[in-house]
């Protein structure tokens, strides 16, 4: 589903000089699996997930999503192909002067739906994430764990085969937390949408993923596999996360 | 000086009517001509302003150090040499340099880039994370610019449109003083000039209102508009 060839990302420093925040890096994420991205602080997560979607184009290397290979696409067709790749933020991203069901719906009237559709696809959503009865609230008026839920609601609404994550619960308490891995997990298994997620915690990977790559400085240490939430590791830095969870 | 009543003032002010309310009129003109002016181009301008900037969707350091270059050159200028100097365009523009629309023409000069950069401003505050989820999504620019900039600056776009208004009915006072006519111009005709005191005092006032009031719808829209 997803296939990153040999990217490589590197950002200037603001002292000058360079900073190689993805080196040279392969992976290949299946359809229809929940594939984890692990690391600490500055390991290069977020930047290799947004490699995926190309909010940050690699100095080489080829990023291949759904058949489609996104690095030749011209601008507008790489509009179209983000179409088909939905993105949940840490900080949620939504538009503070549009209500709930319109921050769900931009993404389709991006995309050229008809409004009855539209509206059918956002009601339908809303029940998805259990915030029927939030449709024309206003994000201020909302908690941070149902902030994230229109995130992932407007993330889901173009129907992607593809939803990519950047610790979409690192801003929320533990109970919602959980609530809200729930809600992606949910996602995944009704309607076989592979997620990426990014995060830093050992139990977000046991908890939902069926993958997952450990990163450090830039490159991919090892894939973790998980099995009835018992991660399996070699290299001596997943064990050291497996014990410090 | 002989003692004036206060009901002679009302009466001089009454037989003033019809004048006051043409230079009524005419401070609408040049103001709405010039505000036209400011948000058909310096709108855009400021647009370009911020999305130039480095980490912008467009950015690039020439276009924007030359546009902000621009921009300052222009605000640099006191408002009444800019009017001067922009006397020979203004005849070739209007045709004549007086009357309401000949000021609107340095008027339109000097809102341009004011608005340009209080629009910058108010775009800066729209959180960069917002912009990214919509190009996350395939939206085009023209749709971040209309459906995510716009719509979530609105609040703020209302709030810099009302500064300037009032700044600029101000400005076009001295405008009007310099041959444009308007409110301002009356007040230093009759005020000044005739030492009609009444009728300084009263187009001040008038000014005081108009400018209470723009506040007031400016500051009501504002708050309506926002949803944060
Ligand atoms: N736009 C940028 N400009 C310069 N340096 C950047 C940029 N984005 C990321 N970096 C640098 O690249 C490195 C990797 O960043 P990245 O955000 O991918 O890390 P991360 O693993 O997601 O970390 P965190 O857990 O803190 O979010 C960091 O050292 C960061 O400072
Ligand atoms: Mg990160």
């Amino acid at each position: 589903m997803i296939h990153l060839k040999n990217v490589h990302k590197r950002f200037q420093k603001p002292e000058g000089g360079w900073f190689d925040a993805v080196r040279d890096t392969s992976l290949h994420v299946r359809a229809g699996e929940i594939f984890g991205l692990i690391g600490f602080s500055g390991a290069g997560k977020s930047t290799l997930l947004r490699l995926i979607n190309l909010l940050e184009r690699p100095d080489s290397g080829s990023v291949t999503v759904d058949g489609q290979p996104l690095t030749a696409l011209s601008a507008s067709a790489l509009r179209r192909a983000r179409q088909n790749i939905g993105m949940v933020f840490q900080q949620f991203n939504l538009m503070a002067n549009r209500t709930v069901a319109a921050n769900i719906a931009f993404p389709l009237e991006i995309a050229g739906w008809q409004q009855a559709d539209i509206d059918a696809r956002v009601a339908e959503c809303l029940d998805i994430v259990g915030l029927a009865d939030r449709a024309q609230h206003y994000p201020a008026q909302l908690s941070g764990g149902q902030k994230q839920r229109v995130g992932i609601a407007r993330a889901l609404a173009p129907r992607p085969h593809v939803i990519l994550a950047d610790e979409p619960t690192s801003a929320l308490d533990p109970k919602t937390t959980q609530s809200i891995l729930d809600c992606l997990q949910d996602i995944n298994a009704r309607f076989g949408v592979t997620v990426v997620i990014v995060t830093h915690e050992m139990h977000v990977i046991r908890s939902i993923c069926h993958r997952a790559a450990l990163l450090d400085a830039g490159e991919v240490v090892e894939i973790l596999s998980v099995q009835d939430k018992q991660v399996s590791a070699q290299s001596a830095l997943a064990k050291s996360l497996l014990e410090v969870a | 000086m002989e003692e004036l009543t206060f009901a002679q003032a009302l009466a001089n002010l009454s037989d003033l009517a019809p004048e006051i309310g043409q230079a009524s009129l005419e401070t609408g003109l040049m103001l709405g001509i010039g505000l036209t002016a400011a948000i058909l181009l310096g709108g855009p301008l400021g647009i370009l302003l911020y999305l130039t900037q480095p980490g912008q969707l467009f950015a690039h350091r020439t276009v924007n150090g030359v546009l902000g270059w621009l921009v300052n050159l222009v605000r640099s200028f006191p408002f009444i040499i800019l009017m001067v100097s922009l006397v020979p365009l203004t005849r070739v523009l209007v045709g004549s340099t007086i009357g309401p629309i000949a000021a609107a023409v340095p008027l339109s000069f000097a809102a341009i880039p004011y608005f340009a950069r209080l629009v910058e401003q108010t775009l800066r505050e729209i959180p960069r994370g917002v912009v990214e989820a919509a190009e996350a999504m395939g939206a085009s620019p023209a749709q971040i610019i209309v459906k995510v900039l716009i719509n979530e600056a609105r609040a703020g776009l209302i709030s810099s449109l009302t500064i300037l208004t009032i700044s600029f009915l101000s400005y076009s006072a001295v405008a009007g003083v310099v041959g444009g006519g308007g409110i301002g111009d009356l007040a230093i005709r009759y005020g000044y000039y005739r030492f009609q005191s009444e009728v300084m005092i009263a187009m001040v006032l008038l000014l005081v209102v108009i400018v209470q009031l723009i506040q007031f719808a400016g500051n009501r829209l504002a708050a309506r508009l926002d949803k944060r």
